[in-house]
């Protein structure tokens, strides 16, 4: 709890005594991976290399953002389903705070498979890498073919919209694609739908539009300390709400402006989500 | 007019490759057939009974073969890859030689053709879904022209497939065929130290020789047309077959890789076209579901089996 007079210091001892011994091993060998012989799914997903990748985001996960999360009993503990996420931060550690807290908080863990951009496959080492952690290019076949297989489906609708948003427009959710409404009705897959806290602060950023064009880039983000660009985000405490699961139905090959109205559903749920979770907490960092 | 008890006569061109081998061998012990070779190439030390006309494609002698009306299917072997031709004769052999034997089939009723097409057709690309169906675009001759007398077969004989409903026309594209064979794929796999880029480790399908030679067999039965993937046993990192073969890679940064292969080749070092590079940077695998759901197939060989395939003596 926040109270004014505690020292930094007495806040800083205070946060680390709280810090769990999580089972990484443990948990990771109690995933559900759909592995052959050689130890891989059909996307790349190898046990150990997400056991690697999950040593480390558990220390970001817990020490560096300290990240609490509520609702996790939300998380179905197997089957198909969609989590869909507001997107903000400028680079997405949040699609990793979530991951780690789907691994780390509920009883049975889960693999979050989340949908990486077109060009990470022509970028040396994240090309392989993030196909190793479970990342999978986000074409919609590769996530019908994933639901089909009852996993677990990482969404940002606001997609590129909501992670180079400018600070001053944090916590107000960008318009959501239809994609993962189309997906969901389809596959018959429960959303979960879930609000971050703390992302949209961890890079307070103006997007520099001329330097974008310049690049080539679709956002160019600066920040006001160096190194400018925000590579390292701030230690901005993460709070993770997991709503009840939503179960669309409908026909996916409706009108656009019905899957609109559908897609405008979730993105309310979820800012309903963000603004009770913006009420309950007493400050950015801690 | 067919009678049951004829035997039937089949017409299999690139019979002299070591492919080409395995499948007339497999359909002569099987099925027993008649068994007839179209090859530029001498087929020396053939069986006695397999009839071999060393012609052209394109030449009258091509024709005569088809000409008395007996021949029971055609199966195509015969693409012409070799990537030391120069381009133009090799669109002239590859397009002009398919697009006669097609005429040839209609004309003397063939009532059976089988296409040994690739997967390869739709190309590595970054932003590939991580399986292609048979409805994907056949895009691998945008960024190989290398590649485009093959996409360009695909193509003429899919456009047969749906012009001739009285042929019955299938075409297969395999992922990668391994075996004790000369094609890209095993050649690559059977050098010590073979190149890999940097940074690269895209997932790799491949199929086992026999199992191609099975699905050929398959194709043969009457009632079987249309296109299919056929995707082999599993999904694993281009590292991981090599670490099973024991092979250890020479990693290459991508932006000198090129020039570096360009020189081996123009050397003679190498027999990799530039374009193959791809092959070991991008994803290019295909969802082998409809031939298993429609035509029953399915690969007999294991992933370590297909894997241990390229070192079998040929």
């Amino acid at each position: 709890m926040h109270t004014r007079g505690v020292s930094l210091l007495d806040r800083w001892r205070q946060l680390r005594g709280v810090v769990p011994d999580d089972d990484v091993a443990g948990r990771a060998h109690d995933l559900v991976i759909r592995g052959n012989e050689f130890g891989f799914d059909e996307f790349g997903l190898s046990r150990s290399s997400f056991r690697g990748v999950m040593t480390v985001s558990r220390w970001l996960y817990r020490n560096y953002f300290r990240a609490a999360a509520f609702g996790v009993e939300n998380i179905p503990t197997s089957g198909r389903v969609i989590l869909v996420s507001n997107h903000a931060g400028q680079l997405p550690w949040d699609g990793l705070v979530i991951a780690a807290a789907c691994f780390l908080e509920p009883a049975q863990p889960r693999v979050v498979r989340s949908m990486v951009e077109y060009f990470v496959p022509a970028v040396p080492f994240a090309s392989y890498l993030f196909a190793r952690w479970g990342q999978i290019i986000g074409t919609p076949e590769n996530c019908r073919r994933l639901l089909a297989a009852e996993e677990c489906v990482l969404v940002f609708p606001e997609g590129a919209r909501g992670i180079s948003k400018s600070f001053a427009r944090r916590y107000q959710l960008a318009e959501f694609g239809t994609g993962f409404m189309r997906l969901a009705l389809e596959m018959r897959a429960p959303i979960v739908p879930i609000a971050v806290i703390g992302a949209e602060e961890q890079a307070p950023a103006i997007n520099v539009k001329s330097l974008a064009r310049l690049v080539g880039a679709p956002s160019f983000p600066v920040v006001p300390y160096p190194p400018f660009f925000p590579i390292v985000p701030l230690p901005v405490k993460y709070r993770l709400y997991f709503g009840e699961p939503i179960w669309m139905t409908g026909d996916p090959d409706d009108d656009e402006e019905v899957l609109e109205d559908k897609a405008r559903t979730v993105k309310a749920r979820i800012q309903a989500m963000v603004q009770h979770g913006l009420r309950e907490r007493a400050h950015v960092f801690w | 007019m067919t009678d049951a008890r004829r035997i039937r006569k089949v017409v299999i061109t690139g019979i002299s490759g070591r492919f080409g081998r395995i499948v007339a061998r497999r359909i002569h012990h099987e099925l027993d057939w008649q068994i007839v070779g179209l090859d530029r190439r001498a087929m020396p030390g053939r069986p006695k009974d397999i009839e071999h006309h060393q012609v052209d494609l394109r030449s009258k002698k091509a024709r005569d073969v088809f000409r008395a009306g007996d021949v029971d299917a055609l199966i195509h072997l015969g693409v012409m890859h070799d990537p030391r031709a120069r381009p133009a004769e090799l669109y002239s052999w590859n397009i002009a030689g398919t697009t006669k034997l097609l005429d040839y089939c209609l004309a003397y009723r063939v009532p059976k053709v089988v296409l040994l097409s690739s997967a390869n057709v739709y190309g590595p690309r970054p932003d590939n879904p991580q399986f292609l169906t048979e409805n994907a675009p056949l895009l691998a001759s945008q960024r190989f022209p290398q590649m485009r007398d093959l996409v360009e077969i695909d193509h003429l004989v899919s456009t047969f497939l749906w012009r001739a409903q009285q042929v019955e026309t299938v075409i297969l594209r395999p992922v990668h065929i391994v075996g004790p064979i000369h094609n890209a794929p095993s050649n690559y796999l059977r050098i010590a130290r073979p190149p890999a880029l940097l940074g690269f480790d895209p997932m790799v399908q491949l199929i086992h020789y026999q199992d191609v030679a099975d699905a050929i067999v398959t194709a043969l039965v009457p009632g079987r047309r249309g296109i299919y993937n056929l995707a082999g046993p599993g999904e694993v990192p281009l590292s991981a077959v090599l670490a099973e073969l024991g092979r250890v890679p020479v990693q290459i940064p991508h932006p000198v890789a090129k020039p570096i292969l360009q020189l081996a080749f123009r050397l003679g070092i190498s027999s990799f076209p530039v374009a193959e590079l791809d092959f070991i940077r991008y994803v290019c695998m295909v969802d082998g579901r409809r031939a298993s759901a429609e035509l029953g197939f399915r690969p007999r060989f294991g992933l370590r089996d297909t894997i241990h395939a390229v070192d079998e003596p040929g």
